[in-house]
């Protein structure tokens, strides 16, 4: 094989392999994010008739329901409850918490199932919309008076 | 109809062209990102919900933005170079890829940045992140692609056909957000309905947009530029100009 047909060859394996790449990770994202996503009411009832296992490990997207947060005074360890449409299921996690945790807001935790209601999770991520205002605005609009991440605790 | 076009086949006229667009890119992009800049970082308001982390959004929206139109760019140009086998084409697809790689990068950098305090990670495997990484890689993959050939032509014909396959991948980073569902919020500005940012936070974001994307421009002009003279270092309109420049510098 002469070198310019070689060098050719190369780029073409080049093309090859890094479709590949590209095309292979981005699989590997869809099925991190279509793979064992519940909300809380789909870990309850079940999703497509099949509910997950104890000791499984799942993400889980939902609302931090109002009132549920409970603080360890002494350690980083929090629980608080999570829910959709349905009934609530609960969720204890150690470590920081992202700056837009807060009651109300829209949440996704990864972990473990350890009871049929209960999940120990090891990453909580905050999700955020879209929607960019000032907190005036905010407040007139929508009515929420949010208080500022770095005054929130 | 293009017959307007056809001087610019002569590499001088190219040369001469971006020479008198120069300023009309470099000098209005500096002033809007300043303007833009100081305009978001010190006088907008803060988020209701962010507080003043969301002002990142000043740096990573027109650069994730521009991530994408400049890839865009680079596709024409590879384009016209494999269609109508132009060469000054493959050279401006290769001035403007290190300036799209680099944008790419900055707008990941930030986009980690911020997510880091409001998500609480730098990173997830998100598909609109992921397919953000696929375009730095696609970007990486071009310039190597042109790098690893000694034949400038051969190598601007590889190159241009990655980059043209790589267009796939625009539609599937902006509507990420919609197909899938992912942990990066929805698009705030780039859609058909009322921009869901306040005006007086929108503002200074339009002007950064503009700005860095001027910036891109005047920074493609004069790698293309260089280009042009770097492979034409022996043709005499070169060595004239060379002449000339080296007298006015006396």
């Amino acid at each position: 094989m002469n070198p310019r047909r070689q060098k050719r060859l190369l780029a073409v394996v080049a093309i090859v392999v890094l479709m590949g790449a590209a095309v292979w990770s981005m699989l590997m994202a869809l099925s991190e994010n279509i793979d064992h996503f519940y909300t809380p009411s789909e870990i309850i009832d079940g999703k497509a008739g099949a509910k997950p296992k104890v000791g499984q490990r799942l993400r889980i997207g939902g609302m931090v329901v109002p009132g549920t947060v409970k603080r360890d005074q002494d350690s980083l360890a929090v629980s608080f409850d999570l829910v959709d449409t349905g009934p609530a299921v609960t969720v204890s996690y150690s470590g920081i918490l992202p700056d837009l945790f807060r009651e109300g807001q829209g949440i996704v935790a990864t972990g473990r199932l350890s009871e049929s209601t209960h999940i120990i999770a090891d990453e909580v991520l905050a999700k955020h919309d879209e929607e960019y205002m000032p907190p005036e605005l905010a407040e007139k609009m929508k009515g929420i008076k949010h208080v500022k991440p770095s005054d929130a605790y | 109809m293009w017959k307007w076009l056809h001087p610019y086949a002569k590499s001088e006229s190219t040369y001469q062209l971006c020479q008198t667009l120069f300023p009309w890119f470099a000098i209005p992009a500096l002033l809007a990102l300043m303007i833009g800049t100081i305009w978001g970082l010190v006088f907008a308001p803060a988020d209701y919900q962010q507080g003043d982390s969301f002002r990142i959004i000043y740096i990573h929206v027109p650069s994730a933005l521009l991530s994408m139109s400049t890839y865009a760019a680079m596709a024409i140009a590879a384009f016209i170079g494999l269609v109508w086998q132009i060469r000054t084409a493959y050279m401006a697809m290769m001035a403007i890829a290190p300036i799209g790689a680099a944008i790419t990068f900055i707008a990941l950098f930030t986009g980690a940045a911020w997510g880091k305090p409001m998500w609480g990670t730098w990173w997830v495997w998100d598909a609109r992140l992921t397919s953000e990484l696929v375009l730095l890689f696609l970007y990486l993959g071009v310039i190597s692609l042109y790098k690893s050939f000694d034949d400038k032509l051969q190598a601007g014909k590889a190159a241009g056909v990655m980059a043209l396959i790589g267009v796939i991948n625009l539609p599937i980073i902006h509507y990420s957000v919609e197909w899938w569902n992912t942990l990066h919020q929805g698009a705030t500005i780039s859609k058909f309905d009322k921009p869901s940012i306040a005006t007086e936070m929108l503002w200074p974001l339009l002007i950064n947009i503009l700005g860095m994307g001027l910036f891109i421009g005047a920074l493609a002009l004069k790698r293309l530029q260089n280009e042009l003279l770097r492979r034409e270092l022996h043709r005499p309109w070169v060595l004239k100009l060379l002449l000339k420049e080296s007298k006015k510098s006396r």
